[in-house]
């Protein structure tokens, strides 16, 4: 692979005894979409301001394009950012918003006209120019924002959650502009969220960080279905987890006593010992009236509650054994709904190899 | 049910005392002010209102009276004009400042505004007397200078004996006093503006190129006008109705409109051209007020 | 649109070649301007200038010396000769008299007009706000003629015992002094959650009583920090005093105002720490009383 565009190293960033990134270390490659997932206060913003400037990390270094920046202001760094709350300048129209970055940095009268009409252009904006941003909507000041920093042709474009502040339909088709885009301009993004849809939907690759630190980086795909810690598991989409204790080994299969559900075996790589975490997706989970067969784990149950979400229900089911364990079942037919109910008793069944294991 | 709010008993018990107050102590003062400013004397203690404009016309066709008026416009002017660049940096730092620290701040900017105008007017003098601690400090270092150059050879007393720098009594310590007194006038709206001014637009045109003089000049100027007009009429009002700065430490040499105003009701004994003068003051106060509205938008009277 | 693309090519080629820093390293952020030294300096500087005159009055109030510019020893000499000035003592005590009638009427009438501006509409509103901010606006030195003007036109009486004598003074202190009581409460019952006292209502709590237990509790901040203003203001002002004033009623201000005139003395400067001491110990109980009211934040 290339160079990495943006690298962090060792980085850190202390307020007082908080350590809101606490030792940070990767690297983003030339044009990659990265987002930065996380709950709120996990220091994933914090990161990207010290990637912009905008913070001093208290340690490490943020090298970008093999340059340290320990030293570069953020007017002078090679990243432009769009902010949450856009930040479009009131007092200027969004031509003046968009032309200010060349403005201010000396490039030729002659040159601004021309890029700002292509920027503008690039986001649909090109017969709002004369506008003032206070004419505009939720979606067209982001779209402004965009264009401000795209026309500056950073060498990295950070976006701090920059869908948060628009409605749920409105943030799915900027997704998907925001992904065409990144790939028609060829610049790396690096995105930060605490939305999973939107971070699993634009990226290439996903940092998710808790408590200021990476816990696992990896493509969507990878993260959903192998996250290496609980949290990851637990953060990325719905989960059924399970405390267990690996008992032994058969063949190429591991046996653990799972909590309230007795001793299963599934396979894993590498060793397993000790206190494991099982993770089992709902969608995994099949339900079905009658006593399925084949290799599967399966139990009986009681559905005990169930949430409706029209494309898909989640059923409840409750165990002798206490344990609830959730269920998602498609509701590919208009009938299907009416499958299960509270009350109905019914078997659960999952395949072994659709158990992760984790350890604690 | 009735409930208070629909209550007219409840509205005219809330709205008499105060609206009488007001009405009867204020602007019926004011109103006889008004009245003077057209009348004339009859005699040494009887005035008579008969209509005149003479007042006004003696207000601003004497060149003495207008020389004045024209003196204390400047003399506020300048007084704003430096309240608001040593008001801008601390407004800034205050309103940056973390957490914990702004109440204090603040509470320093305002502290001075609790204590009694006269008695900083007074600590003033002090400081700025031929005797006072500028030039005894002046005094020390000149003092220094002359025995080090003794020192070193060039003879005794080479720069003479020490003159006492002369701050009182002239236009100097007029507007030095002014800019003491209505400093904390200035820092609070503009800190209020900066406040509330959301920080990312800072960010945002460092971030897109701008150097911080920039930013200061295209972002952060622009977006807190509303705070630097209030600021500049919350100073400049007070400025240039002032009595007791320039009586204090102006002297004869320096004198403004209120002291005028002031000669007329007192030594001078002669109401209706005071009354004219005070209406004069009154009119630009006014007009310097709607100045403001048209710059701030439109927005309650009542807030700072 | 693909010039958008990778301009400013400085990249060093290959491996992991980084570019050493252009300089020191930063360790401020760019908005962390409170901790860059020159604006430290400044600010620092200014709060010098803006106390240095004060604390050298306090300290010289101290002083063993009637030159007042040379530390000559500790005393409380001019403290007790301060006291012992007829004088001053009484127009000190006029001015506390004045300040504490000031307070209480204007910041029952500040509180009428808060509430009635708060609770109504009613047609010329905008009009009647800014007539009440008029005494707020309007150079003081106007205020001033203008009640000397009224009270000399309607003959009020003069000569009468204490403390009716310091009626007029009151009285023009209260007219200047309560618009500002009004917007200070106004400002603070501007974040009254409504729902508050509909859930007093909803509870059982009649009108009277949601009015004392649920508004008059929220407005109290509000009431005490006017209450102080106003106070405050009283205590201070010098000019409507000045032209409202007879011969016979001299206020604190007055007083120092007609010595200081003369020159400089140490009695001025202990009287007037006793001033200082006394509006600052105010200003920090009203902050007492403010404080544990920050939680309730609406």
């Amino acid at each position: 692979m290339d160079q990495p565009i943006v690298s962090i190293e060792n980085v850190a960033k202390h307020f007082g005894t908080v350590k809101a990134v606490d030792d940070v270390t990767f690297d983003i490659q030339p044009n990659e979409f990265f987002a930065l997932l996380g709950p709120s206060g996990c220091g994933k913003t914090t990161l990207l301001r010290m990637i912009a400037g905008l913070e001093v990390p208290t340690g490490g270094a943020i090298v970008i394009d093999g340059q340290d920046m320990a030293a570069t202001p953020p007017n002078h760094r090679p990243v432009n950012m769009v902010f949450q709350s856009y930040a479009v300048f009131p007092h200027m129209t969004v031509e003046e918003n968009v032309a200010y970055g060349l403005k201010v940095t000396g490039t030729p009268r002659s040159e601004i006209g021309p890029r700002v009409t292509d920027a503008l252009g690039m986001v649909q904006l090109a017969e709002l120019a004369k506008r003032n941003p206070d004419q505009l909507s939720g979606g067209q000041r982001q779209r402004v924002a965009l264009a401000r920093a795209l026309v500056k042709r950073p060498k990295v474009l950070l976006l701090d959650e920059p869908l948060s502040a628009l409605d749920a339909k409105l943030r799915e088709q900027m997704q998907l502009e925001l992904s065409h885009l990144q790939q028609r301009v060829g610049i790396t993004f690096i995105i930060v969220t605490h939305d999973q849809d939107e971070a699993l939907s634009m990226a290439d690759r996903i940092a998710v960080m808790n408590d200021g630190r990476v816990t696992q980086i990896a493509a969507p795909d990878t993260l959903y279905e192998n996250p290496t810690t609980r949290f990851v598991a637990d953060f990325i989409g719905k989960v059924n987890l399970l405390d267990g204790r690996v008992v032994g080994t058969e063949g190429e299969r591991v046996a653990v006593e799972a909590d309230r559900l007795g001793r299963i075996t599934v396979p894993h790589e590498g060793d397993a010992s000790g206190d494991v975490s099982l993770v089992v997706r709902p969608e995994k989970i099949t339900l079905a009236n009658t006593e399925p067969d084949g290799d599967v784990i399966k139990s009986q149950g009681k559905v005990t509650d169930w949430a409706y979400y029209g494309d898909t229900s989640h059923m409840f089911v409750t165990m002798d054994s206490g344990l609830v364990m959730s269920a998602k079942v498609q509701n590919t037919t208009r009938e299907t709904v009416d499958n299960f109910d509270v009350g109905d008793t019914v078997w659960l069944s999952f395949s072994p190899s659709d158990v992760l294991l984790l350890r604690e | 049910m009735e409930t208070w709010k629909q209550s007219k008993a409840v509205f005219w018990t809330l709205a008499t005392p105060g609206t009488l107050w007001l009405a009867i102590f204020f602007v019926a003062p004011l109103a006889i002010i008004w009245g003077l400013s057209f009348a004339e004397k009859t005699s040494i203690v009887d005035t008579e209102i008969t209509g005149t404009l003479s007042n006004y016309i003696r207000a601003l066709g004497t060149p003495v009276y207008l020389k004045i008026i024209w003196k204390s416009i400047w003399i506020s002017a300048l007084a704003t004009l430096m309240c608001l660049i040593i008001a801008f940096p601390i407004a800034f730092v205050v309103a940056f400042a973390p957490d914990k620290w702004k109440p204090i701040l603040l509470m320093a900017v305002i502290l001075p505004f609790w204590i009694n105008l006269l008695i900083r007017t007074y600590a003033l003098i002090s400081v700025f007397r031929t005797r006072g601690f500028v030039n005894f400090g002046l005094e020390w270092l000149w003092d220094g200078a002359n025995s080090i150059l003794a020192f070193i050879g060039l003879g005794p007393a080479v720069l003479g004996a020490f003159e006492p720098l002369q701050m009182l009594y002239n236009n100097f310590a007029v507007i030095a006093g002014l800019v003491y007194v209505y400093m904390p006038f200035m820092v609070l709206p503009l800190y209020a503006t900066i406040e509330r001014l959301d920080k990312s637009f800072l960010e945002a045109s460092l971030d897109l190129g701008a150097s911080q003089a920039r930013t200061f000049w295209s972002v952060v100027f622009p977006l807190t006008m509303p705070g630097i007009v209030s600021g500049i009429i919350l100073v400049f009002i007070p400025c240039l109705g002032s009595f007791l700065t320039p009586d204090l430490l102006g002297g004869t040499n320096a004198t403004m409109i209120g002291n005028v105003i002031e000669r007329q009701f007192k030594a001078a004994n002669d109401w209706p051209f005071g009354a004219a003068l005070s209406f004069l003051l009154m009119y630009a106060t006014f007009g310097a007020l709607a100045l403001r509205s048209l710059f701030a938008g439109r927005k309650s009277g009542m807030e700072v | 649109m693909s010039e958008l693309a990778g301009t400013n090519k400085a990249a060093s080629p290959g491996g992991r070649a980084i570019a050493g820093p252009r300089g020191r390293h930063m360790t401020i952020g760019p908005l962390e301007y409170g901790r860059r030294f020159w604006l430290r300096c400044f600010v620092a500087a200014t709060f010098l200038l803006l106390y240095a005159p004060i604390f050298t009055l306090i300290i010289f109030s101290f002083n063993d010396s009637r030159r007042n510019i040379v530390w000559r020893g500790f005393t409380f000499k001019y403290y007790e000769k301060a006291w012992n000035n007829d004088g001053l003592f009484e127009a000190f005590t006029n001015s506390l008299t004045i300040a504490v009638l000031t307070t209480i009427i204007a910041t029952v009438l500040g509180a009428m007009v808060a509430l009635l501006l708060w609770r109504y509409r009613f047609p010329g509103k905008p009009a009647y706000e800014g007539f009440m901010a008029l005494p707020i606006v309007i150079p003081e030195i106007c205020m001033g003629v203008a009640m000397l003007a009224f009270f000399s036109r309607i003959g009020w009486p003069s000569g009468m015992p204490w403390p009716l004598n310091l009626s007029a003074i009151t009285i023009a202190h209260i007219a200047f002094t309560f618009p500002f009581v009004a917007i200070v409460v106004r400002a603070r019952m501007a974040g009254f959650n409504r729902e508050l006292e509909e859930a007093s209502k909803d509870l059982g709590a009649s009108e009277w009583q949601t009015f004392m237990n649920v508004i008059v509790p929220f407005m109290r901040p509000g009431l005490i920090a006017g209450a102080l203003l106003a106070f405050t203001l009283s205590l201070d002002d010098f000019v409507i005093t000045f032209f409202t004033a007879g011969p016979e009623t001299v206020t604190f201000p007055v007083k120092v105002y007609s010595m200081v005139r003369f020159s400089v003395t140490p009695e001025v400067n202990a009287a007037s720490t006793a001033l200082i001491v006394i509006t600052v110990l105010a200003t920090i109980v009203a902050m007492r009383f403010q404080t544990p009211d920050k939680t309730e934040a609406t």
